[in-house]
């Protein structure tokens, strides 16, 4: 087995190269930047093809096109860029073409503090593209899980026809930690899949498997139309409201009737625990050292890290909200998935501790609140 | 019905509901026909073909071909078809767009697209408005013409479309009028077989919103209008620079041989080929080195 050290950014790139990524399009811009160097020089060793755009707008866009040419395609960039990048995940999420999207997080709001972490894009990432449309959010908590959620990412997007973004803290995409070079043969890599109907029986919106559409690449033989307006089965605009309710409808179904697949997490002691900490990111990091400290000071306290932060684990969380007496939610940012712990186990219940200044939330800060002090 | 409008019947998506979006005499139709009579006498296969359009009325004309079609978002349909372009080099991608959807909202991707020679062939119906949205002033509208949002007269210069192309790195640049429909084929057709970034201005009007405003009449007259405002290349370069600047130049501004992005990034893929030293991270299997 190889072990190295690598950066967070670094295992993005290799997480997306193992999945198959042919395709990436960007816009510089910090913390993000060495994700988009580093395919910049691997990508055309695959055969693949890397551009900088002009903006972050065209870069998704890119993307969003490659994908329909066939290529898996990812963008990496931060807050400001992620801001630009909304009307075409609302565009992807539409039209359900696979894209990975990556924000390494800056502090915010506007151009903030480009080199601070922050956890400042979490409803961002659930909500900042206009109407309702489904997505799904991962967080990786180390360098060797940005690796793995990458992966995951391209295969939620490719299985489930979906943009994916990947919501990394700028801590993670800095630091360097081991790695152990996973064999190939070892990762599970999903490929979208195509259709075999004849041409003339195709239908891009009609004939789905489990709700999700075959997908056909432009070229293939099947000609077929995408728009971002509501359309029919056959992908054309429609405002029949017999076309509009079930295309609304199968978004939302595709996502939630596949929970049990796309939902990530870890859960520690949380069985009779009265006290449960729930974090993700570099914040889980923190609060698992802070369990650790107390369970040594034998206090029952539980953990629980999420790798999927949306569609958030409801069932999951509730399930806690039953025995545990208290949650506590530390996270870098004045309160966002706070707001879900809150809906899902009672305001009652929850404890928040937040900052937002582009420092860490350090253990003993997390141990004073589960100390109630 | 002659051969070529027998022909163009089975471009159209038979399965797509009609009638079109479009006012009747409105001059979108007319460069869908030029399209489709430049794609018919090239004998393209139409698998082989990509539409790729923005938002507006003119962004609506892929929706109805019987082609790869791609209705994309405002402004941003070269950004689309430059990532479509790079995974499958072998298709012809063509950018539909409307002067706002091209150069005000998609200016930026306009000028890139050009500089990087993308092989794309754009192809932008200038109507001088925003037509879809009701007649609001655009990046092409003439100074002292009125719009929805110029109601007083429009006080800025309007782009030359053409020649932006050709200042950002564009390899082949035509324009003419929907009225000299004949011509329109036939730079359609040479600026598909440009290997490069190519643009077509195809000159038409919107009477429902911009003649209206600003009495011109109906279509037909709007099309008068466009008949007598133009002139050839040739006669143009007789003209002083005064004269011509009222007039519409219809004509091949230019082409010239120059790689295109492709074909350069093939280049790259070769030499990080050669840089493979045996000892890369994910050798084999899923994502490996080939
Ligand atoms: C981001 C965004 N901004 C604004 C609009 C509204 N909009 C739709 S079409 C259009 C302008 C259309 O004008 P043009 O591109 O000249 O095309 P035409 O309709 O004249 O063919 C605008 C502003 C939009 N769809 N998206
Ligand atoms: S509004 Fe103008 S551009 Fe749009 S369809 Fe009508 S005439 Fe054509």
């Amino acid at each position: 087995m190889t072990v190295t050290l690598m950066q967070g950014n670094e295992a993005v790139g290799w997480g997306a190269l193992a999945a198959g990524c042919r395709f990436y399009a960007g816009y510089p811009i910090t913390p993000s930047s060495e994700v988009a160097e580093m395919l910049s020089r691997e990508l055309p060793k695959y055969g693949g093809k890397f551009i900088q755009m002009e903006d972050e707008i065209s870069s998704l866009a890119a993307c969003i096109g490659a994908s329909v040419g066939g290529l898996k395609s990812m963008t990496a960039t931060s807050g400001p860029g992620f801001s630009l990048m909304q009307e075409h995940i609302g565009y992807a999420a539409m039209t359900e073409v696979p894209c990975v999207v990556v924000s390494v997080q800056r502090l915010g709001p506007s151009t903030g503090q480009p080199t601070s972490p922050s956890q400042g894009d979490i409803m961002q990432s659930r909500w900042g593209t206009h109407g309702d449309h489904p997505i799904i959010v991962l967080y990786p908590n180390s360098v060797p899980k940005a690796f793995d959620l990458t992966v995951t990412a391209f295969n939620f997007s490719e299985k489930y026809r979906t943009p994916v973004i990947l919501l990394m803290d700028e801590v993670i995409a800095h630091m360097r930690e081991r790695f152990e070079v996973p064999a190939p043969e070892s990762l599970a890599v999903v490929d979208r899949i195509s259709t075999n109907v004849p041409p003339e029986w195709y239908k891009p919106y009609g004939d789905t498997i489990g709700d999700i559409p075959p997908m056909p690449s432009f070229g293939s033989g099947y000609r077929y139309n995408i728009t971002g307006l509501l359309h029919d089965p056959m992908g054309y605009p429609t405002q029949r409201l017999d076309e509009i309710n079930p295309l609304v409808e199968r978004l939302q179904r595709k996502i939630n009737n596949h929970l049990d697949d796309i939902l990530l997490y870890d859960e520690e002691y949380t069985e009779d625990a009265n006290t449960v900490v729930i974090s993700y990111g570099i914040t889980a990091r923190s609060a698992r050292h802070a369990v650790k400290l107390a369970r040594n000071r034998r206090h029952n306290i539980g953990l629980m890290t999420l790798f999927t932060i949306w569609p958030f684990p409801e069932e999951a969380v509730m399930r806690i909200g039953r025995t545990a007496k208290r949650v506590i939610v530390p996270e870098m940012n004045l309160g966002q998935l706070a707001l879900e712990v809150e809906r899902v186990v009672g305001r009652h219940k929850v404890v928040r501790i937040n900052r937002a200044d582009g420092e860490m939330i350090a253990p003993q800060t997390i141990l004073q609140a589960i100390e109630g002090r | 019905m002659n051969n070529i409008e027998q022909n163009a019947y089975s471009y159209l998506r038979t399965t797509k509901k009609f009638p079109n979006i479009w006012c009747s005499g409105c001059s979108i139709g007319i460069v869908m026909g030029a399209l489709i009579r430049a794609i018919d006498r090239m004998g393209l296969d139409k698998n082989e073909v990509a539409l790729v359009s923005g938002i507006g009325c003119t962004g609506r004309m892929p929706v109805y071909l019987d082609f790869n079609t791609m209705h994309t978002t405002h402004g941003r349909a070269l950004a689309f078809a430059t990532g479509l372009k790079l995974a499958k080099p072998e298709l012809k991608v063509i950018v539909i767009m409307g002067d706002g959807d091209a150069l005000a909202i998609g200016g930026n991707h306009f000028i890139h697209a050009a500089r990087r020679n993308i092989d794309l062939t754009a192809i932008v119906l200038n109507n001088e408005i925003y037509g879809m949205t009701g007649g609001q002033y655009s990046p092409t509208t003439p100074l002292e013409m009125r719009a929805t949002t110029a109601p007083y007269g429009h006080i800025e210069p309007p782009f030359p479309i053409c020649e932006l192309a050709i200042a950002a790195g564009a390899t082949y640049v035509a324009r003419s009028t929907v009225y000299h429909a004949v011509e329109l084929d036939k730079y359609i057709e040479q600026a598909i077989r440009k290997v490069g970034f190519s643009l077509v201005e195809a000159v038409g009007y919107c009477h429902t919103t911009f003649g209206r405003l600003n009495k011109m009449g109906s279509a037909v007259e709007m099309m008068r209008h466009l008949k007598n405002v133009s002139i050839s290349l040739s006669a143009a370069e007789k003209l002083t620079p005064e004269e011509r600047s009222s007039k519409i130049v219809r004509g091949v501004l230019r082409d010239i041989e120059k790689p295109d992005y492709s074909t350069l990034y093939e280049q790259v893929i070769e030499r990080a080929k050669a840089s493979v030293t045996g000892k890369e991270f994910l050798r084999a299997g899923p994502g490996g080195l080939e």
